[in-house]
């Protein structure tokens, strides 16, 4: 009992001790908010300047959904007060009312690309030919202070990329170059065209297939049916077709796309038939295996160590598996040719390889095998525009030591 | 005439293809995506003359007992598992689907990746041997190169100049060759398929 009446005691003893200072707490924190306030309304009264200038205009270049506004930055941003952290684009279709933040950009920026959705069911869909207006709000870290309201401007696509006007200019001129050699080639004018030593081996390698009485493998790579080295290949197919079907030696070509098979197996019959031999012609002999590469791989290796073929042709567009696939064919003990235009593959390639076609000279494999005039033509033009793009090359670097920039802008590409 | 429908077919493609490049109007965008929708659905399509395709080659070499028929039978078994047992059970985690695709297709895929490891090793030992001068520039430039990555205590900063400037000069130099020379190829090679020169996809009947 006597227990209880101390405890009691020192509870309330403690309580009376500690009120003065709660009370006190109290009155401290309400004294700080109080002051908070204060600084609040201190600060509102010192509001950075507001932008000026805002300038919105249809943005360049695009598919007609986007306004880029400008604005002269506050006098604030980097001087001044300097208590500008950002800016917020604000966008209404009425001059007066109704806008809304389309984005916030940090201080020191005087520019917003104000970009939205085609799609009249998305969110953020951006109409064209529509009028808006913009102002521009520069937000200290408790204030802010706004710009007046622009002119209206609205968004609306253009006809042409100027941006691209170099990229354009270039392909017309290199498409001249080809049709040019082309309709020389046409009425009958001779074009040298330098030898190439990988090109000059496949004779010899489907010649070497045939004496041995193995087959031979032609890859066509990972690419689809879209990419230029597998488009350049399959050309390629078709030559080595007509001579495996003169040679009477057997092909084999499994590939990796689904796309690619029909398009290999048609090469292949074209060649067959070019050579007069279409009965010779097995569909089987162009197969799919499969999309995945490394299952790819593991089949193709699988074969090359049980068929013994003579020769391997690596072409297209490859990847990390071009090193498994040629050093199981210098295992296997094959000749082997390659070609690829990606230039992170092109070393091992070379090192695995017998012959490797560097870049361009597997898009020209064709026309050396089929020695087609109007094929040769595009590859002279080929060197032509090789030429012209050395001779620019040493312009470019001329004009840009000397400072004259007009001549280095003339090939700029803005995106 | 049938071959000249296919032939304006492909300019008409290429030529629009070539044009929309240009013109960044909102029609042009949706043209091209529609065209690249076509792609997909062709694809779908041809995967199944693809799947023929597999079915056919295995099972003729299980009736012929070609060399090592015995692996068409794994052939067929796995693509047979996997086509009933996604449809049957789904594709979610955990699904018999996924298990194998998990547990037997990753690992075999890692290991052919892992080979690579092996494979240039001796190709490079191949490459390397200094036999003629051009073989012994590139045998003393890939040691420099190779050299940055372990620490040479006072040799460091030279050899890191030397990779720099080996990268950065005719590393690059023959890079940008190569990439300039694939880009008028390619236009080349476009062109001629476009105007119908190179016509050898289109097969003969």
């Amino acid at each position: 009992m006597k227990n209880k009446f101390v405890f009691r005691n020192k509870v309330l003893l403690i309580f009376f001790l500690t009120l003065p200072f709660l009370l006190l707490g109290l009155n401290t924190s309400s004294a700080q908010e109080a002051g908070e306030v204060k600084a609040l309304v201190d600060s509102s009264a010192q509001a950075p300047a507001s932008p000026t200038d805002v300038v919105a205009k249809d943005a360049p270049n695009d598919n007609g959904h986007a306004i880029v506004v400008m604005w002269k930055p506050s006098a604030d941003d980097g001087a001044g007060k300097n208590n500008v952290l950002s800016y917020e684009i604000l966008r209404s279709d009425n001059s007066d009312t109704g806008f809304v933040v389309r984005g916030m950009v940090p201080a020191g920026t005087n520019q917003y690309l104000d970009r939205g959705a085609r799609e009249k069911e998305d969110k953020n869909y951006f109409p064209s030919h529509k009028n808006f207006y913009y102002k521009i709000r520069a937000k200290s870290d408790v204030s802010f202070s706004e710009s007046k309201v622009s002119a209206p401007a609205y968004a609306f696509g253009q006809w042409f990329h100027t941006g691209k006007t170099s990229i354009f200019l270039a392909t017309a001129i290199f498409t001249f170059f080809v049709l040019l050699f082309i309709n020389m080639a046409k009425k009958g004018k001779e074009l040298y065209v330098r030898p190439i030593a990988g090109i000059d081996a496949v004779d010899e390698a489907i010649g070497r297939a045939t004496e041995m009485g193995r087959p031979i493998l032609y890859i066509l790579g990972l690419g689809s049916a879209g990419d230029l080295a597998t488009i350049a290949s399959l050309t390629i197919l078709s030559r080595v077709a007509k001579k495996v079907a003169e040679y009477q030696t057997s092909l084999l070509v499994p590939v990796a796309d689904p796309v690619v098979l029909t398009v290999a197996q048609e090469s292949v019959k074209a060649g067959y038939y070019d050579a007069g031999r279409p009965d010779a012609y097995k569909e089987d002999s162009v197969w799919y295996i499969t999309s995945m590469q490394f299952a790819y791989v593991s089949a193709v290796n699988g074969l090359m160590l049980r068929e013994r073929t003579a020769t391997n042709l690596y072409l297209g567009a490859f990847y990390a598996e071009s090193l498994l696939l040629a050093e199981t064919g210098n295992i296997a003990g094959s000749i082997q040719i390659s070609g690829t235009d990606q230039v992170a593959q092109i070393p091992f390639f070379i090192a695995a390889t017998d012959y490797t076609l560097i870049g361009e000279e597997l898009y020209a494999a064709s026309a050396y095998l089929g020695r087609e005039p109007l094929l040769l033509g595009a590859i002279k033009a080929q060197d032509w525009g090789k030429i012209l793009i050395m001779i620019s090359l040493l312009l470019g670097a001329l004009a840009a030591t000397l400072h004259f920039d007009f001549f280095v802008n003339l090939f700029r590409i803005k995106l | 005439m049938r071959w000249q429908y296919p032939l304006l077919i492909v300019f008409l493609g290429g030529l629009f293809m070539a044009v929309q490049y240009f013109v960044p109007l909102e029609f042009s965008e949706r043209i091209y995506e529609y065209a690249l929708d076509w792609i997909i659905i062709v694809g779908v399509f041809t995967m199944c003359l693809g799947l023929w395709s597999l079915f056919r080659v295995s099972l003729a070499k299980i009736q012929t007992k070609a060399p090592a028929w015995g692996y068409n039978y794994i052939t067929l078994a796995g693509l047979f598992a996997m086509l009933i047992l996604g449809p049957a059970f789904g594709i979610e985690e955990g699904k018999p689907f996924m298990t194998l695709f998990w547990y037997i297709y990753t690992p075999i895929q890692a290991s052919m990746f892992a080979l690579l490891a092996f494979y240039i090793a001796s190709a490079a030992y191949r490459a390397f041997r200094a036999r003629t001068m051009i073989a012994t520039i590139l045998l003393v430039t890939a040691t420099i190169i190779m050299l940055r990555l372990i620490p040479l205590g006072f040799l460091s900063g030279p050899n890191q100049w030397a990779v720099n400037w080996i990268l950065t000069v005719p590393n690059m130099a023959a890079k940008r060759a190569i990439a300039m020379g694939i880009g008028l190829g390619g236009i080349a090679t476009a062109l001629k398929v476009v105007l119908g020169i190179e016509r050898s996809y289109m097969g003969k009947d």
